[in-house]
């Protein structure tokens, strides 16, 4: 061929979209594709549909102390506890059925979603920023940032969780604050291993090289051109956490080391159920399904994600 | 190849003649002794292996010209360009850019030299980031360099995005939303974006197909007419260098072995590894490709971790004698050459010299290679 095609003078780019076909061009940005493969997810929407209806559940936990006429933590013991001093189970007055001081499990369910969406997310996105900046760091760094930073995510991650935090509790007493600042503590690691690998293999990438070719800053790269290709990972590992912190802010309260009583929460609700349950099973189940039907819409939300953001992993299995 | 672009602009380098290796102020870009080793962790316990990626190139640059940089893969362009442009710290030796010593500099110090000598990349997908719009990133150059406000680089990236080829109205599209040749032009239109006097393309065609690739070429081709640019143009594909180069500079496991005029490279081939190298070039005309001379080295490329001794092509070299193993060729010019045209061979070959009997004595030839 020598040269003969290099000769070649095409009057247009083939490989040009005629102008004029699309009057307004609007790039799609890859959220905004991955936003619609999301929106074809039934079952991702779905959870979507039950997260949403949890937080308004949270929001307007009054309106049910409204309508009952409960208020979360008042005690029935005429109405509430046969009088033999059992609770007594769902009925009319008590949809739920009420709990061993007589207090109205339905209401208590409600005001509890406070608690474990708000410690949840809380305490999610208290992880995340850690994990990031941490993870950040070391992958673009590297070097002696990258060996310090990457021990401590080993100490970190070896450290037995629950014992350290009943430690913690013990000393600094129990609470809201103290339940969110140990679970960030201590679920920030393997963000921070996540995003290190991803920012590792990103920071090789042409277009970061092009980035430096044209002056630009370590700062600039790290958030310009970096960060938002890590996003999709962590956005994904983010859902899929709520779900884990939930739990595990349930399993301090159902140990005495979250919040204590007679705040509402589900996690204390079933550790208060644990002599009742043989005769007053609706006093653990219904805390539990709600815990289930929680923690079960946001994993299956968070698989949505993931599929919407990477299509090629598809859920075949 | 008549339509091969003339010099924008007189400058004196046309005439050779007056060539030297010392920088001039027709010289651009001087590299003196350029070298590049890449450490390697060994396998093997303690071992610290060095690859010499690149080993001690001169090289000159000349103000509005087309330099071919040409070799094998692995051969070391690459990473040449990119100490060239200062992206790779050297492990020795300089680069002196309008008569600027940096080689030395930092990256703060070198933001105001980025300004002036830009890249152009292989990958059209690997160079523009995924999640930023094609504006954004045509317009990186401004923001990184604080110049104009928003309106204006919208209006600049425009502008740009015009010039090469492409829909303004694009502007807020994803690079995923544009063929390969279409992305090229991004990449073009950003390192055009600052009117640089010099701009290294790294492969720039060889990830698109042929059709493509005449167009990208053209369009660089114009942009240096339009801009008096000055351009490295690294490649493998000797038909695209052909066509865009005034002078070729052929490399060699991170050497240069030959440096000449586009036509001399061509007509008086001098390197024996250059001649091997356009031997290779596919001919139209399969008559023609059946009766031309094929070179086909023996051996593989060896290993830059551990190159051969003086002359590093001397395994594999047909014309190879003693003396090849013993001392290395300087890069001077032979053979009754004019300053323009410097090889670096003790047994440069003559005009019309065949390399074929050694070709057919393949079977010895190899004991010389391991």
């Amino acid at each position: 061929m020598s040269t003969g095609s290099a000769e070649v003078d095409a009057p247009a780019d083939v490989d040009q979209d005629v102008a004029g076909v699309a009057p307004r061009v609007q790039g799609r940005s890859p959220w905004l594709l991955a936003w619609q493969r999301l929106r074809r997810d039934r079952v991702a929407m779905i959870s979507l549909v039950v997260i949403v209806l949890i937080a308004v559940i949270a929001v307007i936990a009054p309106v049910f102390a409204g309508i009952t006429g409960h208020p979360p933590n008042q005690q029935y013991l005429q109405q509430g506890t046969t009088t033999a001093g059992l609770p007594v189970g769902p009925n009319g007055t008590f949809w739920f059925g009420a709990d061993d001081l007589g207090r109205d499990i339905l209401v208590r369910i409600a005001y509890g979603a406070r608690i474990s969406l708000g410690v949840g997310v809380a305490a999610t996105l208290l992880t995340v920023a850690i994990g990031v900046v941490v993870g950040l760091a070391a992958g673009f760094f590297r070097g002696a940032v990258d060996t310090v930073l990457a021990r401590f995510v080993d100490v970190i991650l070896s450290v037995p969780f629950f014992l350290v935090a009943i430690a913690l509790v013990s000393i600094a007493g129990p609470g809201l604050t103290m339940t969110v600042l140990v679970i960030g503590a201590f679920s920030w690691a393997s963000v921070a291993r996540i995003v290190r690998g991803q920012v590792l293999s990103i920071r090789e990438r042409e277009y970061v090289e092009a980035a430096r070719s044209l002056g630009a800053t370590d700062m600039r790269i790290m958030f310009v051109d970096v960060l938002p290709n890590v996003l999709a990972q962590v956005i994904v590992y983010t859902t899929l956490l709520i779900p884990v912190v939930i739990v595990t802010q349930a399993a301090l309260s159902f140990l005495g080391l979250g919040l204590q009583p007679p705040t509402a929460d589900w996690g204390g609700m079933i550790a208060e159920s644990q002599n009742f349950y043989q005769v007053a099973w609706w006093f653990p189940v219904f805390p539990g399904l709600a815990l289930l039907i929680t923690t079960l819409a946001f994993n299956l939300f968070g698989d949505g994600v993931r599929d919407a953001f990477d299509p090629r992993s598809g859920r075949a299995a | 190849m008549t339509d091969r672009n003339p010099h924008p602009g007189a400058s004196p380098a046309d005439n050779p003649g007056h060539e030297a290796t010392q920088a001039t102020s027709e010289t651009l870009l001087h590299a003196e002794d350029v070298r590049k080793y890449f450490r390697v962790r060994g396998g093997a316990g303690a071992s610290r292996a060095e690859v010499k990626a690149v080993d001690g190139v001169s090289i000159d640059v000349r103000r509005g010209e087309t330099l071919g940089l040409v070799g094998e893969t692995g051969c070391g362009k690459s990473t040449l360009a990119r100490c060239l442009t200062r992206l790779y710290d050297l492990t020795s030796g300089k680069v002196v850019f309008e008569e600027r010593d940096i080689s030395d500099l930092s990256r703060r110090e070198l933001r105001p030299v980025r300004r002036e000598m830009q890249m152009i990349f292989q990958d059209p997908y690997g160079s523009l980031n995924p999640r930023r719009r094609v504006g954004s990133i045509i317009g990186d150059p401004f923001s990184i360099h604080n110049i104009g406000n928003r309106k204006d680089r919208k209006a600049k990236v425009q502008d740009l995005m015009e010039l090469v080829g492409l829909n303004p109205e694009h502007y807020n599209r994803f690079p995923a939303e544009f063929s390969g040749g279409q992305r090229q032009r991004i990449g073009v239109a950003r390192a055009l974006a600052l009117r640089p006097r010099l701009i290294v393309c790294d492969e720039p065609v060889s990830a698109l197909d042929v059709s493509i690739q005449a167009q990208v070429l053209n369009l660089l081709t114009d942009l240096q007419r339009e801009f008096d640019l000055t351009y490295v143009f690294i490649t493998h594909d000797l038909s695209v260098v052909r066509h865009v180069s005034d002078r070729i500079a052929v490399m060699y496991l991170g050497k240069v072995i030959e440096v000449a005029p586009t036509d001399d490279i061509f007509e008086t081939t001098r390197h024996p590894y250059t001649k091997a190298l356009l031997s290779a070039l596919p001919v139209p005309d399969p008559d023609a490709a059946d009766s031309r001379e094929r070179i086909v080295l023996t051996g593989d490329l060896p290993s830059p971790i551990n190159p051969p001794q003086a002359c590093r092509f001397h395994p594999r070299c047909p014309k190879a004698q003693e003396i090849c193993a013993r001392e290395e060729p300087p890069l001077v010019p032979v053979l009754g050459d004019d300053g323009s045209h410097l090889t670096a061979c003790h047994f440069p070959l003559e005009v019309g010299e065949s390399l074929r009997p050694a070709v057919e004595a393949t079977g010895p030839e190899r004991g010389v290679t391991r």
